[in-house]
């Protein structure tokens, strides 16, 4: 039997799907016995998937447009 | 952003023999009734007597707050692999330019696929093709001024580290040998461009993302309590991504990166490490306490209603 802190050390692991089969039978066992672990399981899961949903991020027109400025520059003066 | 799809589905964990994606593990017990208490729906008597063995030997309070005992071990060991030989950051604008941009030879571990025309724009650009090039700024300036911003805090600065990453890029294009994706060589580039920034301004330390900060408390669990099912529905769009903004932008630098390489921008663990010079195992550590200080920060608003933290304990 897994103790609490031996969950928390494979979390990243077990939710990346990086643990060997072994292992994951461990931890699966484990949040079947133990409230506490699933709900922090559960809902750090749902965290990693609520942030995969974020919109793409724009950056604004202006600082765009002096990026573009900036290696057009470069670009002049250092031809490939 | 689909919130109902991450927060529903009809099992948690493959080969689970006990689900409690839809019902949350067993409901919070009184002082009188402490012994055995039914699992909500199911039927199943939960032992609960069984478990603190297990759980109240791991967790306990102290200063108010829920601590996982764990947390010395944990960080024990996460000391020992940070002290495991993690490469210095590049400190200068030679290793910036040079040494970081030259290091890309490296095989790159699988991760999210490059869109295919990628390796054509690359050699397009490196023939001169300015055009191509605008294509692959085009394509990722949003996420490097996004990390630019993470890193630096600041506006100004992260749009300066945004034009010197992709000046650099240009400049340095012939040294890209195409075993890492783009995006993971200009993130390196960008990574050493906004620390140099960050010395700028605190001259008087040195900054790198894989320093030692320690402290425990980053590993605290302050709240423990299963999550609503549909939590969106309690709030508006603007008021999810301000939720969301508002979480990230409250962990340290390191944390806030390796998490939006890894969890947002969808990078391997391993490139995210080949990125800001990690190694794998500091990249793990660092994105375990992201994850759960963003889980803890996230429960306060997306908890199941009426369900007290703590209420497993």
């Amino acid at each position: 039997m897994l103790t609490c802190k031996q969950f928390l050390t494979e979390l990243t692991d077990f939710l990346d799907e990086k643990t060997t089969s072994e292992i994951r039978g461990k931890l699966e066992r484990h949040i079947t016995e133990c409230p506490n672990c699933w709900v922090i399981c559960d809902t750090t899961k749902k965290t990693i998937q609520v942030y995969k949903g974020m919109e793409s991020c724009t950056i604004p027109p202006d600082v765009h447009a002096r990026l573009m400025a900036a290696v057009e520059r470069k670009m002049a003066s250092c031809k490939k | 952003m689909n919130l109902a799809a991450a927060t529903s589905g009809s099992g948690y964990l493959p080969g689970s023999t006990r689900d409690w994606s839809t019902t949350g593990p067993p409901l919070s017990r009184s002082s009188a009734d402490s012994a055995v208490r039914p699992l909500t729906g199911g039927g199943t008597v939960f032992p609960f007597r069984t478990m603190p063995q297990t759980a109240a030997s791991a967790w306990t309070w102290e200063n108010g707050a829920l601590r996982d005992m764990a947390t010395d071990t944990v960080a024990a060991a996460f000391a020992a692999d940070a002290d495991a030989q993690e490469p210095e950051a590049p400190d200068d604008e030679v290793s910036s330019g040079g040494t970081a941009v030259a290091e890309v030879s490296r095989v790159a571990a699988p991760g999210s696929e490059a869109p295919s025309d990628e390796l054509d724009l690359i050699a397009r650009a490196r023939a001169g093709d300015g055009a191509a090039f605008s294509i692959l700024i085009g394509r990722y300036e949003g996420k490097i001024f996004r990390l630019a911003m993470n890193i630096t805090q600041n506006r100004e600065d992260a749009e300066d580290v945004l034009q010197e990453a992709f000046v650099k890029a240009w400049e340095h294009l012939d040294q890209f040998q195409g075993n890492s994706k783009f995006y993971t060589w200009a993130v390196r580039i960008a990574v050493n461009q906004a620390l140099m920034k960050l010395r700028k301004r605190k001259s008087d330390r040195t900054i790198s993302l894989d320093e030692q900060i320690d402290t425990g408390e980053d590993m605290v669990i302050r709240e423990v309590a299963a999550w609503d099912p549909d939590p969106e529905q309690r709030y508006s769009r603007d008021e999810i991504n301000g939720i969301l903004t508002e979480a990230i932008d409250g962990l340290l630098p390191i944390y806030r990166t390796v998490f939006t390489l890894r969890d947002v921008d969808g990078l391997s663990t391993e490139e995210t490490a080949e990125a800001l010079d990690l190694t794998v195992p500091a990249v793990k550590s660092r994105l375990l306490r992201a994850r759960l200080q963003l889980r803890d920060k996230l429960t306060r608003f997306f908890k199941r209603k009426g369900d007290d933290a703590f209420a497993y304990m």
